[in-house]
Parts: C-alpha cells; sequence; structure tokens
C-alpha cells in the first residue's frame, strides 16, 4: 500500500451523488457485505478513472457474508450490458467492510484485477465511517486521491 | 468459418491493444479461446489452466447464458455470436 516517490498518485472521480447511492446501498446490507460495481470512463496510462454511475449486485458469499463477497456473474454481465449501452465501461467494483476500516484486505488483494478502481467503504451500526480507493499496481494496492 | 464477436473486459484489454471486442474464429466456445489466445499473447493463460480448463475465476457468457450452465468450452458457437468474458470478482474486509 505505498507508491514511488515522484509519482502522482491515481485518481477517483467521485460524483456526491454516487456515493450516497452506494452508502444507502451499503448502510441496507449490513452488517453483511454489500457489493457491485463502478461505470465510468478510464483516464489514460492507468491515471485513475471518472465514475459516471454505480450498479447494485447481489453478494453470492453464504458462508460468510458478513466479511466476504462473491459478487453475482449475472449481475456483473448485465452491469457491462448497461455500461456499454451508455458508451460507457466497467471501470471498477465497489463494496463494503462491516465494522472492519476501508483497507484492501489480503483476500481483497488477492482476488483483485489491475487496471479498476475498488472503492471501499467502512461500515458501522452509525452508518459508513469512511471512504477510500484503491488500485491494484503489480502485487500491491495504491490509494487513489478521491475526487467529488 | 464461424466468427464469434469476443468482448473483453477492462482489465484484460491490456492484451488486447486497449480493444474492447475482438472477432474470431471458431466452431466452439473452447477453440475460440484458443484462437484468441493465438493472436494475443498472455491472454491464454488469464483464461485457461494449463490443463487447457476455464479457470474458476472467469466466467464466461454465450449471447446471455453463462457457459458453465451451457455445454462449458464444448458448446458450439454460430456466426455472429457474441461471447463475453466477465472476470469473477470476489474479497471482502477478512
Amino acid at each position: 500500500m505505498s507508491r514511488a516517490s515522484g509519482t502522482p498518485p491515481p485518481v477517483s472521480g467521485l460524483p456526491a451523488d454516487v456515493v450516497d447511492r452506494i452508502d444507502s446501498w451499503v448502510v441496507a446490507a449490513y452488517p453483511h457485505e454489500a457489493c457491485g460495481l463502478l461505470i465510468g470512463t478510464r483516464r489514460p496510462d492507468d491515471g485513475g478513472s471518472d465514475v459516471v454511475d454505480a450498479f447494485h449486485a447481489r453478494n453470492l458469499n453464504e458462508e460468510r457474508p458478513g466479511d466476504r463477497y462473491q459478487l453475482d456473474p449475472v449481475d456483473h454481465f448485465a452491469a457491462e450490458g448497461q455500461a456499454r449501452a451508455a458508451g460507457l465501461e466497467v471501470i471498477g467494483v465497489w463494496h463494503s467492510h462491516p465494522d472492519h476500516p476501508a483497507q484492501p484486505s489480503e483476500t481483497d488483494r488477492s482476488a483483485a484485477w489491475e487496471g479498476w478502481s475498488y472503492l471501499i467503504m467502512s461500515v458501522t451500526p452509525e452508518g459508513v465511517t469512511e471512504t477510500r480507493s484503491w488500485r491494484l499496481r503489480g502485487e500491491a494496492f495504491i490509494e487513489e486521491v478521491i475526487e467529488p | 468459418m464461424t466468427q464469434t464477436t469476443v468482448r473483453i473486459p477492462t482489465p484484460l484489454r491490456s492484451f488486447t491493444d486497449g480493444a474492447d471486442q475482438v472477432c474470431i474464429s471458431g466452431s466452439t466456445v473452447g477453440q475460440v479461446l484458443l484462437a484468441l489466445a493465438e493472436r494475443y499473447e498472455g491472454i491464454g493463460a488469464r483464461l485457461l489452466d494449463d490443463d487447457g480448463a476455464l479457470r474458476p475465476f472467469v466466467n464466461l457468457f454465450l449471447g446471455p447464458d453463462d457457459i458453465r450452465r451451457l455445454d462449458g468450452l464444448a458448446t458450439p458457437v454460430t456466426d455472429g455470436a457474441v461471447l463475453s468474458i466477465i472476470p469473477a470478482v470476489a474479497g471482502g474486509a477478512a
């Protein structure tokens, strides 16, 4: 979770209305993890992305829904179609960490794909307490700068 | 020759020179994937294991159908078919 000095951090352009929608899904799913996809455009040279919309997907993990998620591939397929129809693309994933920090776990890292933005919301009984965004570079996540 | 449009997800577009879809020949899903792997170096290892089986963290949809609910890699494709590569997405707090 570090980056080479002198390299500008990637940016996630994240409109407030999209954050509000994701937060409502995250709070409704608590104490289970919620998940979905980010739709938008990518910035050049893996420099980040600009989110236009968010898609809520089902969490198929029934054994450990409180600290694991498995995004329904049928929902993912539908999101791809929705993005393509709008002239956009799936540019990342969002999910919640109930009662855990908004930092990627080893489980997150081992399953992550390069080229995507990973938005994580920490949620407690009081609501969403922290929102951070990450991007896999090689074997490690680096943090993205969130811009409204 | 049967032509299939293969839709490439963002994380795999580094293998296809940025293309979001490519046109590939083949009579079955497996043949299409092998032809895709021949054309674009490196993408085959992301999709298939050493035994030629579909990796568990990759989903393939032929039209609207998950090929695991059809005949898997042996599923025949018809001319003009659309094959979508959908990466598995998972993780969690712990």
